[in-house]
């Protein structure tokens, strides 16, 4: 079964190679042992690549934040033969969001580079992402970020309390029916969140938890597909879920997957027979006109999530360096309406098809 | 003034309408010329200002080196220096087109990072002629360029079209990708990525400046001293202001001798009233009795005299504004924003009102008028009513005291006035000292004609007799009538010796520098194209090339302050060298005393340098010690330039590259075959050819055009000497009418009388015509010795056009007896019958 499949895969690639990969970039293949550290650094081949870390924090006041830090990688195919120092092969972008119910909307700030050692760039061999004083590293069992914006500072130290969570099939993620959709995709969920954030002249200690993805393709959205919604939740008994769904063009979902662990550690990957999702009450944005399902029931095998968000406007318009405007934010988890787990949503394509 | 104070005085202008007419006309050229002069520069000053204030956008403060820029390490360094928030780095070069006459002004920049800093740079994507996804990615594509909307529309580029660009002497195709709506109006400039510019144009690891933006709090001024400690020798951190006021300086003594050029106009216009006004008050010498008579006071007559005098000026500086408009607009439309002087290259202007600098001239003009009148205001206010009234009184006016001590007076003061430094690098003295010699020229002209009229004495013929009889006893006559012509005639004799001894000079400077037989070279050495050792070897090894010598241009930095300094690298020792004015070409250094280095005169005197004076200078980031070897004369470059032996340049910077090959031929070889086989080798695209000869023109006619603006001055200031002769002998004649009736009665004949005239006028210019000539030598002299060597530091071989001012003078007096006779002829038509009744 598994030889048929290549075979198969190998005369697509051929015949359509074109279309869905670009010459130059590698594609994703199931079969692939992710080992770390290396595979936490940079894959510099593939297209493109983030680091998404989401969580929340609570201060010593008990005010209840949630935070978003991004770091994108990008491979141009430009330049790659130019000796300049300047040569535009890779590219950093950058953004982060801080979701303050007292601000009523999302506090953010993005950035974008060409990658170029010492300024900014993406380590192979170890998580290490910075872009001019904005950084995310792994080191000794903990990430570390720095973000300074003009309305917020944050530096946040971020214990991982187990290994890398690999989604899908060992890290291969399908994202739509053709395997050829993929992605390679871990989780660090469950992060012990300290640090302070400085805001409105204030130098908070906060903590929290936060959640981790890094993931790595050369095609990220498929063929007939105008955006996904993602959740990660890490869960109040210890467990975590993950959970996507990817829109088609008339609004149905036509790929979903995701990935379920339980207090005790046991994991379950969720086909896309096993989630599902469905969209709750609507928030129309004022700035852009875009509205989204700010309200969702997720339905994993017989248990059934509500996800509610910390406030209604977590919208994120980050048209200028990743050239997408979407929703992401802060949500809490209800499980037969009593909250069982704090988390992000994500939700894209809701403006116009995802244009990455 | 009252109703009929003002048809007394204001009227009378209207009654002597051509007189009148030519004042305005006077004080209207002056007040036009100064005008255009100042409202050119500050069109051309502020349209530069604002390209230079976009394209450094928003920075505080801008790292800059010399041309060939400097190691992009800095850049590194300085964008983690905590005061800085922003750090944006530009490649900016001259691009080469093959396809076109000019360069390209092209700036590479870091599209991720120009946007903070100088947002005016923005390259902006044409989707109209790309369609793939994925455009965001477009300006980094390193075929991609971007021009402004200028530029497209000057080199007829649409979305997609390609652009050949040069570097070296390599070919290389851009596309057109989109635009840079940011450029100014008329800025013609293109942008692409740094990574490709870099590569495209051989600057791998350099940068040729840094947009910083600083944090905020941080103290600009520190911070600059800060970073600039921190940059290698010859980087310079400047505010972005340095910039625009080093090009206000650059410009300042050209534009500032212009405006002494139409000061000057606008005096010999202050003169053409005096004339008339003195006349004007003569004639109604007896009007004016009659009216102190009937009760008017002395200050009523004065103020009255003064307001006409000042009517005139007012109403010629009106005339003259509106005239200025319409030469400044017709010198944007024809001779460009620069006064076709090249400071302010690729500049183009528009015309704005500028209301103070009009209202300054408008008064100028109405000072002039002012000035003009005091003197006759004086002397007929306090004239002895009683004795006016009488006829014959006027004569009174004409007797005009001796002034001769007062004249040496000034010009002692004016030879010392030369010795006195520049102020600013203004030479405020110098002018001084040339106004210093046109009152003491003026003031000469009652001695000069007692002089003059002595050497006629011995005349037998009637009317050369009558005539030396008349200017010898009235020789306030000849001050009247001649002051406008020593004026005139001294300004166009000073600007034609310094013009023709600049021109001579310059000309000899050409062929000094110039000696090869053939020069090569891949475009101009501030543009892209660049040659290398084996495009010299290719040359040296031609058929017919007996020796190539290699030049290469750079400039260098060695103040924070200054304009960069042009850095020539070529051989020396055993060349026709340079046009020295001290030094040596073969000095014999002792070690540890540096290489030789030849500079220029502009850098002696702005460096305060002589021959055997130390000079560090930084070559490729490093401070190194050369010795003053030579100072030679520089035509070229204002600001300084220096010369190094090329071997020296090449050990001490590692740069191979040349710009300019100056071959000389093996003797009986003709040119032609050589210049075909260069063209075979490297591609007529690529590389430029010049001879000599053509070089030599081609700077001449550049000369030439640079001091049209000095001849139109010259011809009109002439033209103003003219005016004045013409109406002070139709004022005279007038006046005189008495006297010619009675020489009528006497049995003179009427062409005799108008041949006195004649023969007065032309008297009157030839003494004109010698203290002008005189004071025209001097001041000649301050040109070139204080005014020039202050102003551009260059110094020049003084050469008369003898000839041509032999030429000069002959015609200036034939023209103005011819004047003083159309003049007197007018004045003829009474009869003498009436005339000599009209006395009694």
């Amino acid at each position: 079964m598994k030889m048929l499949v290549r075979l198969v895969l190998l005369v697509l690639v051929l015949l359509f190679g074109h279309a869905l990969a670009e010459p130059g970039y590698p594609p994703v293949l199931e079969g692939r042992t992710l080992v770390f550290p290396k595979d936490g650094g940079a894959h510099p081949d593939f297209r493109t690549e983030w680091w998404y870390v989401t969580g929340w924090m609570t201060d010593e006041k008990g005010v209840e934040r949630g935070f978003q830090v991004t770091f994108f990688r990008v491979r141009t195919l430009i330049g790659e033969g130019n000796p300049s120092r300047f040569a535009p092969t890779q590219l950093v972008l950058a953004h982060a969001a801080l979701a303050d119910p007292g601000e009523g909307r999302l506090l953010h700030a993005e950035r974008s580079a060409r990658a170029l050692d010492p300024l900014a760039g993406a380590t192979v061999g170890n998580t290490r992402v910075w872009l001019d004083d904005w950084s995310l590293t792994y080191e000794d069992g903990a990430y570390h970020t720095h973000i300074a914006t003009d309305e917020f500072t944050l530096a946040l130290e971020m214990v991982a309390p187990g290994p890398p969570l690999l989604n899908g099939r060992d890290g291969f993620s399908q994202k739509a029916p053709d395997p050829l959709n993929a992605s390679f995709y871990y989780s660090r969920p469950q992060l012990q969140v300290n640090g302070n954030l400085r805001m409105n002249g204030q130098e908070l200690n906060v903590s929290g938890h936060a959640w981790m993805d890094h993931e790595w393709s050369s095609e990220i959205l498929p063929e007939g597909a105008t955006g996904w919604d993602w959740v990660g939740i890490n869960l109040n008994d210890g467990g975590s879920l993950m959970g996507f769904q990817m829109r088609g063009l008339d609004g149905k979902p036509i790929w979903a997957s995701g990935t379920l662990r339980s207090a005790s550690g046991e994991i379950t990957i969720l086909e896309p027979d096993d989630i599902t999702f469905t969209a709750g009450r609507r928030w129309e944005s004022a700035r852009s006109g875009v509205e989204y399902p700010v309200e969702w029931r997720i339905s994993v095998g017989d248990r059934a999530f509500e996800v509610r968000p910390l406030m209604d406007d977590q919208e994120l318009d980050s048209r200028r360096s990743t050239g997408a405007i979407y929703w992401e934010g802060a949500v809490r988890l209800l499980e037969q309406g009593v909250e069982s787990g704090r988390g992000y949503l994500e939700m894209t394509g809701y403006a116009e098809r995802l244009q990455m | 003034m009252t109703r009929a104070l003002v048809r007394i005085f204001l009227a009378s202008l209207l009654h002597r309408r051509l007189a009148t007419a030519l004042s305005l006309v006077a004080i209207a050229l002056g007040v036009a010329l100064g005008l255009t002069v100042q409202l050119i520069h500050a069109a051309a000053l502020d349209e530069f200002g604002r390209g230079m204030r976009l394209l450094s956008g928003e920075a505080d403060l801008q790292v800059i080196g010399p041309r060939g820029g400097f190691d992009e390490e800095v850049y590194f360094a300085l964008a983690q220096r905590g005061e800085v928030a922003w750090a944006s780095p530009i490649v900016e070069l001259d691009a080469r087109l093959p396809d076109h006459e000019d360069s390209l002004k092209l700036f590479g920049i870091d599209i991720f990072r120009v946007a903070a800093v100088s947002p005016n740079l923005m390259p902006v994507v044409d989707r109209s002629a790309d369609t793939d996804e994925r455009a965001t990615l477009v300006p980094l594509r390193e075929d991609a360029i971007f021009l402004s909307a200028a530029a497209r529309a000057r080199l007829g580029l649409n979305a997609g079209d390609t652009l050949a660009v040069q570097s070296g002497l390599r070919e290389q195709s851009l596309t057109l990708r989109g635009g840079v709506p940011g450029a100014g109006m008329g800025q013609a400039i293109g942008v692409m990525d740094i990574a490709a510019a870099q590569r495209v144009f051989g600057r791998i690891g350099k940068l040729s400046r840094i947009d910083l933006r600083l944090k905020a709090g941080v103290d600009r001024e520190l911070a600059r001293l800060a970073l600039a400690a921190s940059v290698p020798a010859g980087v310079s951190v400047l505010a972005p202001e340095a910039a625009e006021s080093q090009a206000a300086n650059l410009s300042r003594a050209y534009r500032v001798n212009l405006t002494m050029l139409a000061a000057i106009a606008l005096l010999t216009g202050g003169f053409l009233v005096f004339s008339t006004q003195v006349l004007a008050v003569v004639r109604r010498r007896q009007e004016f009795a009659f009216l102190r008579a009937l009760g008017l006071s002395r200050r009523a007559l004065f103020g009255g005299l003064l307001a006409e005098g000042a009517t005139l000026g007012l109403i010629g500086g009106l005339l003259g504004v509106g005239f200025a408009y319409v030469l400044t607009a017709l010198a944007f439309r024809f001779v460009g924003g620069d006064l076709g002087a090249g400071y302010f290259a690729g500049v183009s202007p528009t015309l704005r009102f500028e209301p103070l600098l009009s209202g300054v001239y408008l008064l100028l003009g109405g000072l002039a008028g002012l000035a003009g009148a005091w003197l006759p205001a004086r002397e007929a206010a306090s004239m002895l009513t009683a004795r006016a009234l009488r006829a014959g009184d006027e004569t009174r006016v004409f007797e005009a005291r001796s002034r001769t001590g007062l004249a040496i007076a000034a010009l002692v003061l004016a030879a010392l006035l030369c010795l006195a430094p520049p102020v600013g690098e203004i030479p405020v003295f110098g002018y001084a000292a040339v106004l210093l010699i046109l009152v003491g020229a003026v003031l000469l002209m009652p001695g000069a004609v007692r002089v003059c009229m002595r050497l006629f004495a011995r005349g037998h013929s009637l009317t050369l007799r009558l005539a030396h009889a008349r200017l010898a006893a009235m020789p306030g006559q000849t001050v009247v009538a001649g002051a406008g012509v020593v004026a005139s005639v001294a300004l166009a004799v000073s600007m034609a010796i310094m013009v023709s001894s600049f021109r001579d000079s310059v000309d000899d400077w050409l062929a000094r520098v110039l000696p090869a037989d053939l020069y090569l070279r891949a475009s101009s050495s501030t543009a892209s194209g660049y040659l290398d050792p084996e495009a010299l070897a290719v040359v040296s090894g031609l058929a017919g090339v007996e020796k190539v010598q290699a030049v290469r241009f750079d400039s260098v930095r060695l103040a924070d302050e200054r304009v960069a300094t042009t850095l020539i690298a070529r051989p020396m020792r055993g060349t026709a060298g340079l046009p020295l004015v001290s030094g040596t070409l073969e000095p014999a250094l002792a070690a540890g005393q540096g290489d030789p280095v030849w500079i220029s005169e502009a850098m002696a005197d702005l460096q305060g340098l002589t021959t055997g004076d130390r000079l560090d200078l930084p070559i490729a980031g490093r401070m190194q010690r050369f010795m003053v070897a030579g100072v030679w004369r520089d035509y070229a470059r204002q600001h300084g330039a220096v010369v190094i032996e090329r071997d020296d340049y090449v050990r001490l910077s590692g740069d191979p590259l040349i710009n300019d090959l100056a071959i000389e031929l093996t003797p009986g070889v003709a040119v032609e075959p050589v210049m075909t086989a260069l063209r075979e080798a490297f591609g007529a695209r690529t590389i430029e050819l010049a001879l000599p000869g053509e070089i030599r023109a081609i700077s001449l006619r550049i000369f030439d055009r640079t001091f049209l603006v000095t001849y139109l001055m010259e011809a009109v200031a002439v033209l103003i000497g003219l005016f004045g002769i013409g109406t002070t002998f139709a004022a005279l004649s007038a006046s005189r009418r008495k006297e010619f009736g009675m020489l009528r009665h006497l049995g003179v004949l009427r062409s005799q009388v108008i041949r006195l005239i004649a023969l007065e006028g032309a008297l009157t210019a030839g003494v004109g015509l010698s203290v002008g000539m005189g004071a025209g030598g001097a001041i000649a002299w301050i040109l070139i010795a204080v005014i020039n060597r202050q102003s551009f530091h260059w110094s020049m071989d003084i050469s008369v056009p003898a000839g041509a001012l032999v030429l000069f003078g002959l015609a200036l007096v034939a023209l103005a007896g011819l004047t003083a006779a159309l003049a007197g002829r007018q004045a003829m038509r009474q009869s003498a019958v009436l005339a000599v009744r009209e006395d009694w």
